[in-house]
C-alpha cells in the first residue's frame, strides 16, 4: 500500500529538514578545528558564545514575533536606547545611593521596564493602531536611534568607573567557569523552547502566523497574543542589554547597529519561516551560533580576509532558505 | 446522437489510455476521454477519483505517465505551465486565479498585454475587455478592481479572459461550488452561448442536477478508473450517484426525528441587526435542525457570525436558554456552548500547513493544559477519538492538513468544532465541495447529534440538503427573514419563491407578536 512506502521517505525528509542547521553547525566546527588548533580552546569557545549571547537572546524574542507573522526592526536601536538610559539612571543615582549593587540593580530594573514599555508601544501600534509591523518598527527604529544620539548629545554615554567595576563581573565572571551571559542565554533558550512547544501561547503564535483568520475563528485573542510577542521581544532586548552594558560600560549612537538584521538572520537560519506559522527556538540558537562562528573562524585563519565576514554570513542566510525550501518540495 | 465513445475525427481534444502516477502512487489507470466542439462533457467522481488529475493532464499542467493526447486528431505533447492556452485549451481553476488588486481589464490581458511603442495600451485593452464582456452579456466595469467583485462576477471575468484568448476547449473545475442558484443559472447561460459558438466545455461538478441540465455526456471516474462515458439522456441522478460510489445510495439523508413539541427554546434571536443583517428573528429548539436557505449574500453567514460574537451587534437581542447574552469574542460563545463551523475551511477553518493534531485542538487548547503546559498525549488521545468518531482518513497525523481531500478536511473541521462540546452548533455549508459518500456521512452525523439533544443550524446553498435535513427552514433575503417553512411546506419551489422575493412572509410580525 502507498502508506507503507510513503512513511520512510517522509521520515527521512523531515529529519533532513530539522537537522539542517545542526549539520551546518557541525561542519563549521570541523572546519574550525582543522584551520586552527586554538579553535576548540576554552577561551575561544566561551568568547564566541558570550558574544553571541546578546544577539541570541534578542533573536529568541524575534522567533516569537516572526512565528506569529510579525517583524521587529527596532531591536538594535531599542538596545542602544536601553543601554543609554540604564547608564544615565545609574550615574544619576550615585549621589543618592552611593556606589554598589543597589545602583546596578536600579539600573537593571529601569532597563527591563523600558524594554517592556518600548515593546508594548510597538505592539499597541501594530495591534490596536492596525499599522503593519514593518512600518511601525521601522519608525520606532529611527525614533530609538535618534533618542540615544540625543541623550548622548551626539557623543558617548559612559558609566561611572566605580559602578562599572561593581557591574563588570556580570559579563566577565561566571559559574563553574561558564560566563554569566552564556548561562543566561541558555536559560532563555530553554525557557523559550518550552514556551514555544509546550504552552498555548506558543501554539497560538504559530496559528496566528499560519492564518490569522483561522486563529480568530478558533477563539484566539489575536491582538493580545501579538501584543505579548512584542512585549516579550522588548523585555528580552533589555535582558541582552543588562549583559552588554558591563562589557563596554558605554552607549553611543553606534551601539547595537544592525543587531536587528543579525537577529532576524539567526532566526531564519534556524528554520523559522519568515512569513510566520512555524518557529523553533533551538533552531534560532543554532543559527545565531553559526553566525558567531563564521566571524570567529575568519579571524582564526589567514587565507581569507576577515572583512568578508558579512559576505559569508549573507551566503549562509541565502543557502539556509534555499535548502529549507528544497526539502519542503521534495 | 453519436455513440458514447465518440469518433476521434470529430473530437477537438482527446486522451487515449492515459495513466498517471505520483511517485509510487497511481492515480489514473488507462483513461480514455474526448470532447467535441460545441459539447459540454462533464466529469464526475468522488474526491480522490482522479478528476483533477485528468483535467490537469488535458490542459498540459501535468504530464501523463503513459498514454497520449490528441488535438484535432493529431497526437501532441501539451506544453507545461499553462502554455497550452496558446493552443486554445484554457483551464479555469477551482480556486480562482485572479490578482485581487488588478482591474478587470488588467486581468483579462494579464501576461499578453497590448502595447504601443513598448508601453501599455490601456485604452485599447479597456475597449476590448468591454467588448468581450458584452458578448457574454456581463456588465462589469473594466476598470473595477477584482477585489470589489462578487464571486460570480470574478468567475465571469475568468471566462471572459478565456474567451479573449480564443479558447476552443474550456475546462472548468467545479465552477458552481461557490455560486448561488441565480448565479449558477447565469453561468450556464454563458456556457450555452459558448457551446453555440463551437467551444468545447469540460465541466467538473459534484452537483448531479447541474450535470443533468448542462452536459451532453458524462464521464464517471472512480478510484482512478474510467467507469463509463454515457450520454446524459440515458442517466438519472440516482444512476450517476450509484456509478460514482459503486453502491446504492438509498438513504442519502437519514430519517428525520422530530424534536419534542415542548422542547425548550435554546437560542432565541430577536430583531438582530449587524453587518449584512438588517432585521431577523428566529428560535432554535433543543434537538432541532434549523435550515437556513437563501441566495449567496442574503446574510445567512452574517447572522451566524454576529450571533457567535465575530461581528459587533448593532441592535437586537440574543438569548441562550432564555438568558440574554451579548458575545463580543468567539471565546465567550464557545464557553457558553455555542459553536460556529465556518464555510471557508481553507481560509478560516484550518491551518493548512500544520498537522491534524494542532488543528483539532486549536479551539480548545485549554482542555489540554496540565499545570499550564500543553499535554500532547491528551491531544493525541483527542485526535484518536475524533478520527474514529468522524472517520477522518489521513496517511498519518503529521501530514499537513492542506494535503487532505476536501471531505477529510471537512470532517476534521467538524471534529474540531465538536471538541468544544457545544450544545448548539451552527454549520455553514457543511458539505461544500465534497463527494457524495462523505456528504452522506456528514448528514448522518448531523442527524445523530440532533437526536442526542444538540441543536443545529445548517446554512446551505444546496436546497436538497436543507430539505433533506431540516425540521424547519428559515429563508433569508437581503439581510432579512423572508420566510419560515415547516413540515410539508419545505419544498424547493417554496424556498425559491421566498429567496427570490416572489413571496413575502408575515412570519416576522407573527414571531414578534
Amino acid at each position: 500500500m502507498p502508506d507503507a512506502m510513503a512513511k520512510p521517505a517522509r521520515a527521512f525528509r523531515i529529519d533532513f529538514k530539522t537537522a539542517g542547521p545542526l549539520v551546518a553547525l557541525a561542519l563549521l566546527v570541523l572546519l574550525g578545528i582543522t584551520l586552527n588548533e586554538n579553535f576548540l580552546s576554552y577561551n575561544n569557545l566561551t568568547n564566541v558564545l558570550a558574544r553571541s549571547s546578546f544577539i541570541g537572546i534578542i533573536a529568541i524574542g524575534a522567533t516569537f514575533v516572526i512565528t506569529s507573522g510579525g517583524l521587529d526592526l527596532s531591536v538594535g536601536s531599542m538596545a542602544a536606547v536601553i543601554a543609554g538610559v540604564m547608564i544615565m539612571v545609574m550615574n544619576w543615582l550615585i549621589p543618592s545611593m552611593g556606589i554598589g549593587w543597589g545602583v546596578v540593580l536600579a539600573g537593571m530594573l529601569a532597563g527591563v521596564l523600558l524594554g517592556g514599555v518600548a515593546g508594548t508601544f510597538n505592539g499597541l501600534m501594530i495591534t490596536r493602531g492596525r499599522i503593519e509591523a514593518f512600518i511601525v518598527t521601522l519608525g520606532t527604529m529611527g525614533i530609538f536611534r535618534s533618542l540615544v544620539t540625543f541623550l548622548a548629545n551626539g557623543g558617548t554615554l559612559s558609566l561611572n568607573f566605580e559602578v562599572a567595576d561593581v557591574y563588570r563581573p556580570v559579563y566577565y565572571d561566571g559559574l563553574l567557569g561558564v560566563p554569566y551571559p552564556i548561562i543566561v542565554f541558555a536559560l532563555v533558550a530553554i525557557g523559550g523552547e518550552i514556551v514555544m512547544r509546550r504552552t498555548a501561547f506558543g501554539r497560538h503564535c504559530a496559528a496566528i502566523g499560519s492564518n490569522e483568520q483561522v486563529a480568530r475563528y478558533s477563539s484566539i485573542n489575536v491582538d493580545n497574543v501579538r501584543l505579548l510577542t512584542y512585549i516579550l521581544q522588548g523585555t528580552l532586548v533589555a535582558v541582552a542589554v543588562l549583559l552588554y552594558v558591563p562589557r563596554l560600560g558605554s552607549a553611543s549612537s553606534t551601539t547595537g547597529v544592525l543587531w536587528e538584521l543579525e537577529a532576524i538572520a539567526g532566526v531564519i537560519i534556524g528554520g523559522t519561516t519568515l512569513k510566520g506559522g512555524y518557529g523553533r527556538v533551538w533552531g534560532t540558537v543554532v543559527g545565531v551560533v553559526i553566525l558567531g562562528l563564521i566571524g570567529n573562524i575568519l579571524n582564526l585563519q589567514s587565507l581569507i580576509s576577515p572583512y568578508l565576514n558579512g559576505a559569508f554570513q549573507g551566503v549562509i542566510i541565502i543557502l539556509a532558505v534555499l535548502l529549507q525550501r528544497g526539502s519542503r518540495n521534495s | 446522437m453519436s455513440s458514447a465513445e465518440g469518433t476521434p475525427a470529430s473530437a477537438i481534444l482527446s486522451a487515449h489510455r492515459i495513466s498517471k502516477s505520483f511517485g509510487d502512487i497511481p492515480v489514473l489507470f488507462s483513461v480514455d476521454f474526448d470532447v467535441k466542439p460545441g459539447e459540454v462533457h462533464a466529469i464526475i467522481g468522488e474526491n480522490g477519483a482522479g478528476k483533477s488529475t485528468l483535467i490537469k493532464i488535458l490542459s498540459g499542467i501535468e504530464e501523463p505517465t503513459s498514454g497520449s493526447i490528441s488535438l484535432d486528431g493529431q497526437t501532441v505533447v501539451l506544453p507545461p505551465n499553462g502554455a497550452a492556452e496558446a493552443l486554445g485549451i484554457v483551464l479555469i481553476h477551482q480556486e480562482q486565479n485572479l490578482a485581487e488588486h488588478l482591474t478587470v481589464a488588467d486581468s483579462i490581458f494579464l501576461g499578453r498585454e497590448l502595447k504601443i511603442f513598448g508601453f501599455l495600451d490601456v485604452r485599447e485593452m479597456r475597449k476590448r475587455a468591454r467588448a468581450v464582456m458584452e458578448t457574454l452579456h456581463v456588465y462589469v466595469d473594466p476598470d473595477a478592481r477584482i477585489s470589489t467583485l462578487s464571486v460570480a462576477d470574478k468567475q465571469m471575468v475568468e471566462i471572459a479572459k478565456a474567451i479573449s484568448r480564443d479558447a476552443r476547449v474550456l475546462i472548468m473545475d467545479e465552477p458552481t461550488a461557490v455560486l448561488s442558484v441565480g448565479e449558477t443559472e447565469t453561468l450556464f447561460e454563458q456556457i450555452r452561448r459558448l457551446t453555440d459558438r463551437g467551444v468545447a466545455v469540460i465541466f467538473i461538478s459534484h452537483k448531479l442536477d447541474e450535470i443533468m441540465q448542462l452536459a451532453a455526456r458524462v464521464t464517471v471516474l472512480r478510484d482512478g478508473q474510467l467507469i463509463a462515458t454515457v450520454g446524459t439522456e440515458a442517466l438519472t441522478p440516482d444512476s450517476i450517484a450509484q456509478m460514482m460510489v459503486g453502491r446504492e445510495l438509498s438513504n442519502l439523508f437519514p430519517p428525520k426525528i422530530e424534536p419534542d413539541v415542548d422542547a425548550p427554546v435554546v437560542l432565541g434571536v430577536r430583531n438582530l441587526v449587524a453587518k449584512g443583517v438588517k432585521d431577523i428573528s428566529f428560535d432554535l429548539r433543543r434537538g432541532e435542525i434549523l435550515g437556513f436557505a437563501g441566495l449567496i449574500g442574503s446574510g445567512r453567514t452574517a447572522v451566524a457570525e454576529a450571533v457567535v460574537g465575530l461581528h459587533h451587534l448593532n441592535g437586537g437581542e440574543i438569548t441562550l436558554d432564555g438568558k440574554p447574552v451579548n458575545f463580543t469574542r468567539v471565546a465567550q460563545s464557545v464557553d457558553a456552548g455555542l459553536a460556529y463551523m465556518t464555510k471557508d475551511r481553507k481560509g478560516k477553518g484550518l491551518l493548512l500547513n500544520m498537522g491534524l493534531r494542532p488543528n483539532l485542538t486549536l479551539l480548545t487548547l485549554q482542555k489540554h493544559l496540565k499545570a499550564g503546559f500543553l499535554d500532547t498525549a491528551s491531544e493525541t488521545r483527542a485526535l484518536e477519538r475524533a478520527v474514529r468518531r468522524f472517520d477522518i482518513r489521513a496517511r498519518d497525523a503529521s501530514v499537513a492538513v492542506g494535503r487532505l481531500s476536501g471531505g477529510n478536511q471537512q470532517k476534521l473541521m467538524l471534529g474540531k468544532t465538536m471538541e468544544s462540546e457545544p450544545d448548539i452548533i451552527i454549520m455553514d455549508e457543511p458539505t461544500r465541495g465534497i463527494d457524495v459518500g462523505t456528504k452522506q456521512q456528514i448528514y448522518h452525523i448531523i442527524a445523530a447529534l440532533a437526536a442526542e439533544g444538540k441543536s443545529i443550524i445548517v446554512i446551505s446553498s444546496e436546497m436538497q440538503e436543507v430539505i433533506g435535513l431540516a425540521h424547519r427552514v428559515v429563508v433569508m433575503r437581503e439581510g432579512r427573514l423572508a420566510g419560515m417553512l415547516e413540515g410539508a411546506e419545505i419544498t424547493e419551489s417554496e424556498i425559491m419563491r421566498y429567496a427570490a422575493g416572489i413571496k413575502q412572509s408575515e412570519h416576522n410580525e407573527r414571531i414578534n407578536a
